[in-house]
């Protein structure tokens, strides 16, 4: 199974490094049949964002623009992105990784590729996975952000000097990160019937004190506020490939439970991608109407949280009931409350007595 | 009570007493209306002669033991133009208000008494007689006179005549004066380096008192046409004239008088003017009252139907001429941008008149000149130096343009030159400074100039397009090698040659611009 497993990976990247020379080909023809090379591609603009209900997450509009060497204005964006695409040619072709900042500053040393700031090139690397239709993690470009996941999940490593090699994520007490090596790793097997995803590390630590992940047989994830891609890629593998339910546990406020909406039905920055929601997985709390049943200690509303919930109440993703009931009851206690207000009936509480009610119902 | 003592003054007399109407205000001041007289005379009677003027000057600074400002100098100008004839020289040298300039067509001079007045100054200053050596061609006569002031004519101290077997023609003369050279030396060299300007075709040499020598080469041999000597048009005329014409005429009555005395009329002219005037068609001419020679100048004022003045008295420099001047004395290059612009005749207070303007700019203009306007102004071929903010082409071109229209901001450099000539410019005093803002006139100065600039505004846009096509094929040529290498790479071949992409972007350009409507159109049928 593994081996079959491993040489899964190696046909992934054998693709993408085949797509990428697909790239530079076609334009390398262009350029040999005397025409300035273009590249088609979905729009990404906003107008072109649209939420698709059947898919339950936001998906590009069927837009396309041409990207035109021949148009003084796309030339610098068209050489920036040939440039990216040979970039990451060299990372699949070596099994390397790297981050959207080392991009960033490889490109620096290449004089003509002009990038002015850091967002000019992850936006390249966005074009990239929209024109080859592939996230950036398949090019083994990652972002900076790192969450961790723990539980008995055991993996094999395919980055390389790890081949083979397979590890339980229980091993190590903090966790284990979400990087790159977790992330093209193929899961091998888990005892797990649950996944708890939770937004902050504080939680997450004191969950694997408090064995959580015994006590309801979960793997634990902690998303370290908005969850990167490829935590969201992993939550998506263990709900799709194994039916591990998920339950995502967040800050009772608008921001807590947007974490836990991108989780399920993703972002308009990533509507040219599939495979990193997970529509499946229930937001657990906390909750407006928790605040009133376990009398959490709170906080009032401000100004931006107001705004900020009237805006999610009007967002197509939030058409589900529990969601507008939770956010009209935000909006009427004009309080919040976060995930350590459970801490007032001591440090266990939550495992103990929070956690299995909502998990059971 | 004292008995007031009435006497006449000879007009030599008068231009003795007011001295600085005449722009003999002081030494330096004179220095350079004596240049400027002498030199203009000169020039007119090279283009009455139809050679291309070779005009030396020459001042020298004469020893004295005095320590003040003022020096005493020997000025010397010779010419190849006509030549005086024998009889005329005492007159014309040494006799105010006598010359070849009361008939109506465009000469430099207009008052007749310039070239005597330099002289009339040096004797003054100086108490030296002038030397006068011309020849028409035949014997040279070499006269050395004085004014008799009081008189108003020549006092001929020397008259020898020699032979001239190399059949030499013109005129040289040299007088000594007081002067100051060094307050008046760079607006000299200024007069001298603009008349060049508008007289391409002469050829201009000057020594200095501290030995330099100046040479302003001509730039062609081509002369404009001469100007044709005209009858004066009824509307410019004024009772005096009218008085003397009168005084003169051969004519048995008014209509067959108007008829040949004035231009551009004939008998059904002539019949529906007198009558106008209240003046009958049959009277003699001789036997009007003072009264009816008032109403029939008043009439001319008055009376719609005269033609336009004929304009053949007029003598432009033409617009490659002044091309050649400005190129030549601005050091003009394959960098700088020049407009010329000759208008049609148009007249004033039936004065016909024609309005020449040059607009010039580029590296050259913005090396010598600086940011900003530079205007040169020129009446009948003569450079006016002073009083620039006062006159009609200063109002012109800083208060009647926005020069913004023309793509011209605060600190472009341009050079504005506008040539006025007439056969009577409207200067506003007899110093010939600057000219009044007659309507007609600040018309067609401030057209001319709109109409050359409207060149340098073309000049302005094919520039920037120029730059931007430039600036858009260094982008191409320095992202194309780029995609070029990487695609290379990506696709594991040789690096495609790009050459034929830059060939085009280069060289059809038109080609780019309906490629990337294509581009843009392709989007938004897409969005559609």
């Amino acid at each position: 199974m593994s081996k079959t497993r491993r040489s899964e990976a190696e046909r992934r990247r054998e693709a993408m490094e085949q797509s990428l020379t697909g790239l530079g080909n076609l334009i390398h023809e262009q350029i040999t049949n005397h025409e300035f090379p273009w590249i088609h591609m979905q729009s990404r603009s906003t107008d072109n964002i649209m939420y698709d209900p059947e898919e339950r997450q936001y998906v590009l509009g069927p837009r396309m623009i041409r990207r035109h060497s021949r148009n003084i204005r796309h030339i610098r964006p068209f050489t920036q992105l040939v440039w990216t695409a040979w970039f990451a040619k060299e990372l699949v072709k070596h099994r390397k990784t790297s981050t959207l900042r080392e991009v960033y500053y490889s490109a620096r040393g290449h004089r003509d590729i002009e990038y002015n700031n850091q967002q000019e090139s992850d936006n390249i690397i966005t074009d990239m996975e929209v024109a080859l239709n592939r996230a950036r993690e398949n090019f083994h470009i990652f972002p900076e952000e790192r969450s961790a996941i723990f539980g008995d999940l055991t993996i094999e490593y395919t980055v390389p000097g790890y081949e083979g090699r397979r590890t339980n994520l229980t091993d190590h007490p903090d966790g284990v990160m979400i990087g790159p090596a977790v992330t093209s790793s193929e899961f091998v097997e888990t005892s797990a019937d649950k996944v708890l995803v939770v937004e902050k590390g504080a939680m997450f630590t004191r969950l694997v004190e408090e064995r959580a992940h015994d006590k309801f047989n979960a793997i634990l994830i902690h998303t370290a506020g908005q969850s990167p891609r490829a935590t969201r890629g992993i939550i998506n593998r263990l709900n799709h490939d194994y039916d591990l339910p998920v339950y995502i546990f967040t800050d009772g406020d608008p921001w807590g439970i947007h974490i836990a909406m991108v989780i399920i039905s993703g972002s308009a920055n990533a509507a040219h991608l599939r495979g990193l929601t997970t529509p499946d997985a229930e937001w657990i709390g906390v909750w407006g109407t928790d605040i009133i049943d376990y009398k959490l200690p709170t906080e009032p509303l401000t100004e931006f949280d107001h705004k900020r919930l009237h805006e999610l109440k009007n967002d197509p993703r939030y058409t589900g009931d529990i969601w507008q009931r939770e956010l009209d009851v935000f909006l009427e206690l004009e309080q919040k409350a976060e995930l350590e207000a459970f801490s007032r009936y001591g440090l266990t509480y939550i495992v103990d007595e929070y956690l299995p009610a909502k998990l059971g119902s | 009570m004292s008995q007031t003592e009435y006497q006449s003054i000879s007009p030599a007399d008068f231009f003795y007493r007011n001295r600085e109407i005449a722009g003999f205000s002081n030494p330096s001041r004179a220095t350079y209306t004596a240049v400027r007289e002498l030199l203009e005379n000169s020039m007119d009677a090279c283009e009455a002669q139809r050679v291309p003027p070779e005009v030396y000057l020459r001042i020298t600074e004469i020893e004295d033991k005095r320590d003040t400002e003022t020096k005493f100098y020997k000025l010397r100008i010779e010419d190849n133009g006509t030549g005086v004839p024998e009889e005329h020289i005492p007159k014309a040298f040494a006799t105010v208000f006598y010359g070849s300039k009361y008939i109506l067509k465009q000469a430099r001079g207009t008052f007749g008494l310039g070239g005597t007045m330099a002289v009339l100054y040096g004797q003054i200053t100086t108490h030296k007689p002038v030397q006068v050596i011309s020849s028409t061609g035949g014997e040279i006569h070499d006269f050395t006179m004085m004014i008799d002031i009081q008189n108003n004519r020549a006092s001929i101290l020397k008259h020898n005549i020699r032979q001239n077997p190399s059949g030499w023609r013109g005129t040289a003369l040299e007088l000594q004066m007081e002067g100051d050279y060094s307050r008046i030396m760079y607006r000299l060299i200024e007069y001298l380096k603009q008349t060049a300007m508008v007289n391409p075709y002469a050829d201009l040499t000057y020594v200095d008192p501290r030995g330099r020598l100046y040479k302003f080469e001509r730039g062609t041999e081509k002369l404009p046409p001469l100007p044709q000597s005209v009858k004066p048009h009824p509307h410019g005329v004024d009772v005096e004239t009218f008085r003397r014409l009168i005084a003169e005429t051969k004519t048995r009555n008014m209509k067959q008088f108007m008829m040949e005395h004035f231009q551009g009329v004939g008998p059904t002219t002539a019949y529906k003017f007198l009558d106008l005037a209240g003046i009958s068609t049959k009277a003699k001419p001789k036997t009007l009252s003072p009264e009816d020679l008032v109403k029939a100048v008043r009439a001319t004022r008055e009376y719609t139907g005269f033609k336009r003045p004929d304009a053949s008295c007029l003598s432009p420099i033409g617009e490659e001429l002044l091309e050649t001047g400005i190129k030549k004395e601005l050091n003009l290059t394959e960098e700088d941008y020049i407009k010329v612009v000759t208008r049609k005749p148009s007249t004033y207070l039936g004065f016909p008149f024609i309005v020449e303007a040059a607009v010039a700019t580029g590296r050259t203009v913005r090396k010598t000149h600086g940011a900003g306007i530079t205007i040169y102004r020129f009446a009948n071929r003569i450079p006016l130096l002073f009083d620039e903010s006062s006159g009609v082409i200063w109002k012109a071109a800083n208060r009647n343009i926005n020069w913004k229209t023309y793509n011209v901001e605060s600190d472009t450099s341009l050079v504005i030159a506008v040539h006025v000539c007439s056969t009577k410019i409207p200067y506003k005093s007899v110093g010939k400074e600057y000219m009044a803002d007659q309507p007609a006139v600040e018309r067609e100065v401030t057209n001319a100039i709109r109409e050359a600039a409207r060149g340098v505004r073309r000049y302005f846009n094919r520039r920037f397009r120029i730059a931007r096509e430039s600036r858009r094929l260094n982008i191409f040529g320095k992202f194309l090698p780029v995609i070029a290498e990487f695609s290379a790479k990506l696709a594991e071949k040789e690096i495609p040659d790009i050459k034929p992409l830059l060939t085009v972007v280069s060289t059809d350009i038109p080609e780019i611009e309906k490629k990337l409507k294509e581009v843009t159109e392709i989007v938004e049928d897409a969005s559609k």
